[in-house]
């Protein structure tokens, strides 16, 4: 383990809405999805390097010593996790990975769980389920939940909102809970794009297979993304969107639990 | 909330603060009689308090249920001219200053200049202090080293136990006569002075039962010409209530509620007795009555919810006595600090919540009102919906409750040598203040400018805003060729101050024992009957005296930014450093940007700094902890600010932590403003380095915008992240709910948010009150949870 270093562009504590408990999210830079609505175009490796959050004050450390950066070191990260560990011994929480991607860095990840596992810390992994099924059967007992997103159930519609195909989401998806995995799905709902009646449909008739599901999240949209795009000179495709208001997420958590599913409005 | 209870609460809120002469006029004709000169201190005060409630004007709210005010009626407010006298220039400065205004009418500044001023003119006690504090005690004063709570207000700080709930007057009074008969007057040299304090808490325990009795009697002719069948009832009823307690033990909730604010007219009456006189405990306390009376039939959970309603109003009718000068800075607020406790746990240490205690955070709830202030003690033996139950009140943006770790603060108790039953029993006060209820006497002393004192030591003893000498020489800048050399001079300016304070502090002991005991006060606290003993003489079971240190935050980024760019790393030279201070960094904002973002800040989880701020820490503490005071009794620590950061910071040029000249200071222990970059955790782990077993109190205060609390799993968070702090032996933190947004719309056109409460530090204030800095700055304060 010792070497393996990691791009990380950010880490976040008293993370709440990225699973059980309290948790500290390490947002992995890199991804393979070109999301339309993307809420960390930071992660995208075209950016350039001054998207790293600078939320540690000692910037004149040497960059190893960071725990963010291009280079960070594992022992770094593990001790920057480790800080908070009281507060996932009392609330049941523990390390979310995210990005980004973080099966794109597949080794720093595993070294990332493997030193979680051994500390006793919880962990769970955020993915866009883009990633050959071999990657995740390498860490997949060292993970104690997967967070899959999923964002759009026609392939074509996909492809043109993410920049890639459908088909190995939902193929890992399945292999995952087939395999015994805890999986969440998380569902964005963007307006006009994901929460189309067509889509929900689709989605509900896709996880309607699943008995053996965690939960639903439905993330509902913010502009939060749109205004990093916008500070990051980037072009955001969508346009101007507009929120849901909380009645309008509600009716479309009502047609889930309709369908006998167990959902949730948020992370 | 009722409609009758809908109307006394508007009609206290609506009630404009204005200054009653009364009391001042009474306090003065009486001590102004030939008579007064043949009786000891002790028993003219007594006899003064008795004169005053026998004499002064009684107030019947219509449709209130609980009956007493202070003043003639809700928010007049009186003064205390043996404490301090108001010149002209004084009452002008209440009538006309922005914030915590008092109405001062003509007819009141003519009493005050014909009557009153003459008389008290060099013999208040303000004025005999001024008169005895050595010069530099006035210098450090004057410069703003430190403040001093006694100049202007009694010693207060001490909040009641069960005993009232327990006991009549009349019983007390036998108490007291067994105390006399037991003095060994040929055998005991003291005896004499004994008898008379015991003589002058007999006649002060006769002058409140005669003050209920004249209530009883205003009740019963209101009664008499009362049409309405159901208010004649009630009436009648308080009546027979106002005749019975306080003289005996109350046997209902309505008369341990009315029993109470008899005995908290009497302290507040007595003398200005500053901070958080209060029923303490009040969920343990009425439980037993509470219990009974449902169980019997005898009364409703509703009418338990009216009455405890009533009572609340009560408390918010009694503005806390206008302050002026420093006081008014240190302290700009209409709130007297009672504080409210809840849950804990009992003697035995077993778990204290009951059903009255969510009943109590009902009406806190509903109430919103500023006073009485109130806090959930949670302890590792209270359940987890109870504090959930506190944080959906918090999350309203109310800022009430306040949570303490119970844990943390009976072992705070126990160290300073209070037994493990007084410990569970008792609970904080005031802001954030640790004490044995009903048991001690913990009286905060003043509040005291760390980065003050770093300022002075960084001009080698000479303060750089007035050019005067106030500590040694401890060497020029350019003398220091290690960190630790120089932090060894801060050390030595330090314990200079200090030491200053601390002989100020115990002249000042003295001159409160000797000019104004407190016989009342005294009958209420343990063991002053017994003793004979004032509770200003050291009668209380445990004698507490607190020196506030105020500025942890700025004081450790000062030092770090010193340690990290002038010693270590050697990239500004420590002399270009002062000139760039002195300069306020006029053309030097290159390196006032290096100090603000380029230095390991406090808040951050990071050892280097966090560990300069228990370097500071244990100096403080090093200074004072563990000397004695005239009383029996113990210097000790707290951190806390109330607004004493934005005066201190008013007086302080640029720092090195890249703050501006007269920027406020950080507050209580949190982060410098701004300066917590990696959310709450780290700030609770920051926070948790140094060693709150050994403060009587740290204040800690987090902001969340609403967002953070919205759901029954962010609510279950919070508690999780409280629960956490508390295992690290976190001993209090505070909670503001609101968004900057919703701040500055309230700035801007302060007159539609007048209920906008925020939690400023250690207390909640109306948000249109503050200072337009202290506004500022409770904005600037780093939003948690929703900034991304």
């Amino acid at each position: 383990m010792a070497g393996l270093t990691g791009d990380i562009f950010d880490i976040k504590r008293f993370a709440i809405h990225d699973g059980p408990g309290i948790r500290t999210t390490v947002f992995f830079r890199g991804c393979p999805l070109v999301c339309w609505w993307c809420h960390n175009p930071e992660a995208r490796v075209d950016c350039g390097r001054e998207t790293y959050r600078k939320r540690s004050v000692n910037l004149t450390l040497p960059a190893s010593d960071n725990v963010i950066g291009p280079e960070v070191r594992i022992e770094t990260l593990i001790a920057e996790i480790s800080n908070d560990s009281i507060f996932y011994d009392e609330s049941h929480g523990g390390v979310t990975a995210s990005g980004g991607e973080p099966l794109m860095q597949i080794d720093f990840l595993e070294g990332m769980l493997l030193a979680c596992r051994e500390r006793g810390i919880e962990t769970a992994v955020d993915t866009s389920g883009y990633a050959p099924w071999e990657k995740f059967e390498r860490i997949m007992e060292l993970v104690d939940l997967f967070l899959v997103d999923l964002k759009l159930l026609d392939e074509i519609q996909h492809e043109k909102y993410t920049g890639v195909s459908n088909v190995l989401i939902l193929e890992n998806f399945d292999r995952l809970i087939e395999a015994g995995a805890s999986v969440r799905a998380r569902l964005p709902m963007i307006p006009g794009i994901t929460d189309t009646d067509e889509n929900i449909e689709a989605l509900i008739s896709f996880l309607g297979r699943y008995e053996d599901l965690e939960l639903i999240s439905l993330l509902p949209y913010n502009r939060l993304g749109e205004d990093k795009f916008n500070r990051l000179g980037l072009e955001y495709r969508p346009g101007s969107l507009k929120a849901q208001v909380p009645d309008e997420m509600k009716l479309i958590a009502e047609r889930f639990e309709d369908a006998g599913m167990s959902v949730r409005i948020g992370g | 909330m009722n409609e009758r209870i809908a109307r006394l609460r508007r009609q206290s809120i609506e009630a404009e603060p204005v200054i009653s002469m009364e009391r001042a006029s009474l306090v003065t004709r009486f001590f102004s009689s030939v008579e007064v000169e043949k009786h000891p201190v002790p028993i003219a005060r007594a006899m003064a308090l008795r004169y005053i409630l026998e004499e002064k004007e009684l107030c019947l709210n219509p449709g209130e249920l609980i009956v007493g005010e202070r003043g003639p009626v809700p928010k007049a407010t009186p003064t205390y001219p043996e404490i301090c006298s108001h010149t002209q220039e004084d009452l002008v400065v209440l009538d006309t200053r922005e914030k915590i205004r008092f109405s001062v009418s003509s007819e009141a500044k003519k009493i005050q200049k014909e009557e009153i001023f003459p008389f008290w003119q060099g013999r208040s006690i303000r004025d005999r202090l001024f008169e005895e504090v050595s010069e530099d005690w006035k210098d450090a004063y004057s410069a703003g080293v430190f403040t001093e709570f006694q100049e202007q207000r009694a010693p207060g700080h001490t909040v009641l136990d069960d005993k009232i709930y327990k006991k009549g007057f009349d019983d007390v009074r036998v108490e007291i006569g067994v105390s006399i008969d037991s003095l060994d007057m040929s055998g005991d040299p003291d005896a004499p002075d004994k008898r008379d304090e015991l003589q002058a808490m007999d006649i002060a325990a006769k002058a409140l039962i005669g003050f209920a009795k004249r209530y009883s009697g205003l009740l019963a002719g209101a009664a008499a010409k009362e049409e309405d069948e159901v208010r004649k009832a009630e009436l009648e009823e308080m009546s027979r209530i106002c005749s019975k307690v306080p003289a005996s033990a109350p046997g209902s909730f309505w008369e341990a509620l009315q029993y109470y604010w008899f005995v908290h007219l009497g302290v507040i009456t007595e003398l200005n007795t500053w901070d958080s006189f209060n029923p303490g405990r009040l969920d343990r306390h009425l439980y037993p009555f509470y219990r009974r009376e449902i169980d019997e039939g005898t009364l409703t959970k509703e009418r338990a919810r009216e009455l405890l309603q009533s009572f609340w109003i009560k408390f918010n009718n009694q503005p806390a006595p206008p302050k002026v000068g420093v006081t008014a800075q240190e302290s700009s607020t209409y709130t007297d600090f009672c504080l409210i406790n809840l849950g804990g746990v009992d003697e035995k240490g077993e778990d204290a919540v009951n059903e009255l205690t969510f009943l109590i955070l009902d009406v806190i709830e509903e109430m919103r009102l500023l006073q009485p202030g109130s806090m959930v003690q949670i302890s590792r033996k209270n359940p987890d919906d109870y504090l959930k139950r506190a944080l959906k009140i918090i999350r309203t943006g109310y800022g009430q409750p306040s949570i303490f770790n119970t844990e943390a603060m009976v072992k705070e108790m126990t160290r300073m040598g209070k037994s493990i039953a007084d410990a569970r029993n008792g609970g904080a006060s005031g802001c954030v203040e640790t004490g044995a209820f009903g048991k001690e006497s913990y009286i905060l002393t003043g509040y005291f400018n760390i980065p003050k004192v770093l300022e002075i030591t960084m001009h080698n003893g000479i303060d750089p805003v007035t050019g005067k000498r106030l500590g040694p020489e401890t060497g020029e800048l350019s003398s220091f060729s290690t960190f630790d050399e120089f932090y060894g001079a801060f050390d030595t300016q330090l314990n200079h101050f200090i030491d200053i304070k601390i002989r100020g502090n115990r002249i000042i002991e003295r001159l409160w024992s000797q000019m104004l005991p407190a016989p009342f006060l005294s009958l209420l606290v343990d063991d002053c009957i017994k003793t004979g003993k004032d509770y200003n003489s050291g009668g209380a079971r445990y004698n507490t005296s607190y020196i506030q240190g105020v500025g942890l935050g700025t004081i450790t980024d000062c030092l770090s930014a010193i340690k990290w760019h002038v010693f270590d790393r050697k990239t500004i030279g420590f002399e270009e450093l002062a000139a760039a201070l002195e300069a306020d960094f006029k053309g030097e904002e290159d390196l006032r940007k290096r100090l603000l973002d380029e230095t390991p800040k406090y808040g951050n989880d990071e050892d280097y700094a966090d560990m300069l701020a228990v370097r500071v820490f244990e100096s403080y503490f090093g200074a004072i902890d563990g000397r004695p005071n005239t009383k029996g009794g113990h210097f000790r620590i707290n951190l806390l600010p109330t607004t004493c950061h934005v005066y201190f910071g008013s007086v302080i040029g640029a720092l090195s932590d890249g703050r501006k000249a007269g920027e406020p200071l950080s507050e209580g222990i949190s982060p410098v403003q701004g300066a917590d970059r990696k959310g709450p955790t780290a700030v609770l782990k920051s926070a948790s380095r140094i060693d709150h077993l050994r403060t009587g109190g740290t204040l800690l205060n987090q902001k969340f915008t609403p967002g953070v609390l919205e759901d029954e799993e962010g609510i279950t968070k919070v508690a999780q992240l409280v629960r956490s702090y508390f295992r690290m032996n976190g001993h209090h933190i505070q909670f503001n709910v609101v968004n900057a947004e919703t701040l500055r719309r309230a700035q801007k056109t302060p007159e539609k948010y007048r209920d906008l409460i925020v939690r400023v530090a250690g207390y909640s204030d109306y948000f249109v009150d503050l200072g337009v800095d202290l506004q500022n700055e409770i904005i600037k304060r780093t939003e948690h949870g929703l900034e991304q």
